[in-house]
């Protein structure tokens, strides 16, 4: 019962971290119906920024993170300027394309950069393992959680109570209508990812604190299931990418925790497979019918 | 009757003139004896991992190749036949891909006509070059490709021109588990190995193979992993006495870091991947305690022999930090291709080849190394003893 419980801890802050990715890649899907494989690459940018501003500037941990949540949104809106928004009107396997290019872009100049070593991530919190009935959590992993649920909340306030998430949903169903409704359709496209891109930076310094590695290539596996996370969730819904995340954590840790730690990607993307096959638009998400 | 001799003729004229051709062959590569050594350079290409999964331990070696490099030849060079010549490197990056690897081993002997290949670091680039590099008769020495197979063909002989500057696995394997077994007096033992490198499934089932005790649980673990927790929990719950975890410090570490956290506390063994300083501090200082590793290249060992005492300080001088394992591999096998060109007092490339395969007692900063029949390096292995994130012992196994 005890390992049950330890288990379940595990899943959970992994899945914190896989939650705080999917929201990113779920807004940007909602909004111009694009999956930014860039995300997980920004990802990497926040734990690098955390990386330098600790050691360099010695940032106290909390300026770090909002810190890491402002330059990370800042490149959001830059590589959205630069990449994305000369295609808003190509085809969407296009933007695709430059997705990933952005993406291996993004992780060679880091690793030609500053080398493709691991480095270790400055211990600004000092960690402290508390013990009740037997399962053991630290103050790291209540951080992580902590985080990531008030950023998630967060987030949803600003979708539903600000006039600039009304103008992002608006946006998201109907972009011509809502240009000529007046919404600024660029201004609101910049702000997604900004936003999503700062939750990514978060995220970053989150991890970097909670295994004490970093590396330029880190953004790509945990990018790569936080975007099933998002599909399992209902890709658009951010509910669903949150949910998802927290799924996908339990999973792997499910998968491990029986001896199979070898399958433990694989049964991740099996449950992309069967998501798609049977419930296409995910546990959140609203099944629109395309007029044609 | 008359149509079989006809066909008879035929099939003599069809042997005679393959034949033909290929005496023709054979003469025309007597001739090109493998690349020769030509102006004032010996050429030595480097096929080196410097991006992708395996980047981080490229570098490292491409810092070992270049520091023994503008070691001899501040020096005046190598000494080729009474003639001092200079190392002229060619490096050049195969991303951690095979294909890649094969084009790279390419370009190098034919394009650029290297004299000797040091690389890959890993088993599968280097396999994917050993065609290519057999075919131009260059040698390649891996500093770190330890798949047992490696240096041999499929039917058991020996790869002419495939060298290697480590150990194989199944002597490092059988190590840990002579270690555990004998030293630590641990019966129940989990492995943990890294299943996204022939490094890390190699070394576990040599283990296994090799373990007079019990293998109560085998788990894997993919390269650039960082989560732990589920495995290391899962662990727990079985009540064993160590474990024995092949694999690269970066994962390592953070496998030593998250058991700790969790409270276990047994002993955690590892190979000659863990022996890097950052090890310890990705781990931290106070989790890394009661861990052991395989070394060639025990920090103090090392301290009794010169080369490696000078090779530490010249490596810390230039580069600011503890020199890794990879390193002094790296730079071994530039010193071990000076050696063999200086013995065969050659630098033609098969001349290089038979210098690597005679090398005896080389005084190396891993040891002393002897290249034995299979182009395995033989050398001293010694296990090294982590407290508090400090090397406080090592033990010599035979």
């Amino acid at each position: 019962m005890t390992t049950l419980f330890q288990q379940l801890i595990n899943g959970l802050s992994l899945g914190s971290i896989y939650a705080l990715l999917a929201l990113g890649y779920t807004m940007v899907y909602g909004i111009i119906k694009l999956i930014n494989f860039a995300h997980g690459d920004i990802y990497m940018l926040g734990a690098f920024w955390g990386y330098y501003t600790i050691n360099y500037w010695h940032f106290n941990f909390i300026f770090a993170l909002l810190s890491a949540m402002v330059v990370c949104a800042a490149s959001g809106v830059i590589i959205e300027y630069f990449a994305y928004r000369p295609l808003r009107h190509a085809p969407r396997i296009t933007a695709l394309i430059t997705a990933i290019g952005v993406s291996y872009f993004l992780e060679n100049g880091m690793s030609y950069l500053y080398g493709a070593d691991t480095r270790d991530f400055p211990q600004v919190i000092k960690q402290v393992n508390y013990s009740l009935w037997g399962v053991r959590v630290s103050n790291i992993q209540i951080l992580i959680l902590a985080t990531a649920c008030l950023l998630m909340i967060l987030l949803q306030l600003i979708i539903k109570k600000t006039k600039m998430g009304r103008a992002m949903r608006a946006v998201s169903v109907d972009p011509d209508a809502a240009e000529l409704v007046g919404i600024n359709i660029n201004q609101t496209i910049s702000f997604t990812f900004a936003l999503g891109s700062s939750m990514a930076g978060a995220a970053g310094v989150l991890i970097g604190l909670y295994y004490n590695s970093i590396d330029p290539l880190m953004g790509m596996t945990p990018g790569i299931k936080a975007f099933v996370a998002a599909v399992v969730g209902g890709i658009g819904s951010v509910p669903g990418a949150s949910l998802g995340g927290f799924l996908i954590g339990l999973l792997e840790t499910a998968v491990q925790s029986v001896g199979l730690s070898a399958y433990k990607d694989a049964a991740v993307y099996l449950v992309l497979i069967i998501i798609l096959l049977v419930l296409p638009s995910g546990i959140f998400g609203k099944n629109v019918k395309e007029k044609v | 009757m008359k149509k079989s001799t006809i066909k008879r003729i035929t099939g003599f004229a069809a042997i005679a003139m393959s034949a033909a051709i290929f005496a023709g062959c054979t003469t025309a590569k007597t001739t090109t004896q493998g690349n020769d050594q030509t102006g004032n350079t010996v050429k030595i290409g480097v096929n080196m991992e410097l991006s992708g999964a395996a980047g981080g331990y490229g570098n490292q070696m491409k810092q070992g190749i270049q520091m023994a490099t503008k070691e001899i030849n501040s020096k005046g060079g190598v000494n080729v036949n009474g003639k001092k010549k200079k190392i002229k490197l060619i490096i050049k990056d195969d991303k951690t891909s095979t294909s890649t690897s094969a084009s790279v081993a390419a370009q190098l002997v034919n394009n650029d006509k290297v004299n000797a290949i040091i690389g890959t670091a890993t088993t599968n680039a280097g396999t994917a070059a050993i065609p290519n590099e057999t075919k131009a008769k260059v040698p390649a020495l891996s500093p770190s490709a330890t798949d047992p197979n490696f240096t041999l063909q499929k039917d058991g002989k020996v790869q002419p021109y495939v060298f290697r500057a480590c150990y194989q696995n199944n002597f490092q394997g059988g190590t840990g588990a002579k270690f555990i077994y004998n030293n630590l007096k641990a019966k129940r033992v989990a492995v943990l190995g890294d299943n996204s490198t022939d490094y890390g499934t190699g070394l576990a089932k040599a283990f296994k193979q090799q373990f007079k005790g019990k293998v109560v649980d085998t788990q894997y673990f993919s390269g650039g992993d960082k989560d732990f927790n589920a495995i290391l929990t899962a662990f727990k719950n079985k009540k064993i006495d160590a474990i024995y975890a092949p694999g690269y410090y970066s994962e390592i570490g953070l496998i030593i870091k998250q058991a700790r956290q969790i409270g276990l506390n047994v002993p955690i063994v590892g190979s000659d991947g863990m022996a890097d300083a950052k090890l310890v501090q990705i781990a931290g200082a106070k989790n890394a305690s009661n861990i052991y590793y395989t070394t060639p290249f025990s920090k103090t060992v090392a301290k009794q022999n010169p080369v490696a005492v000078k090779f530490m300080n010249a490596y810390k001088a230039r580069y600011h930090t503890e020199a890794p394992t990879f390193s002094a591999l790296a730079y071994d096998s530039t010193y071990m291709i000076k050696q063999a060109i200086e013995n065969e007092k050659s630098a033609n490339s098969v001349k290089i080849t038979k210098g690597l395969a005679n090398i005896k007692d080389f005084n190396g900063v891993t040891g002393k190394i002897t290249i034995d029949s299979k182009h395995d390096a033989t050398k001293p292995i010694a296990v090294e003893h982590l407290n508090n994130g400090k090397v406080v012992g090592s033990t010599q196994i035979k």
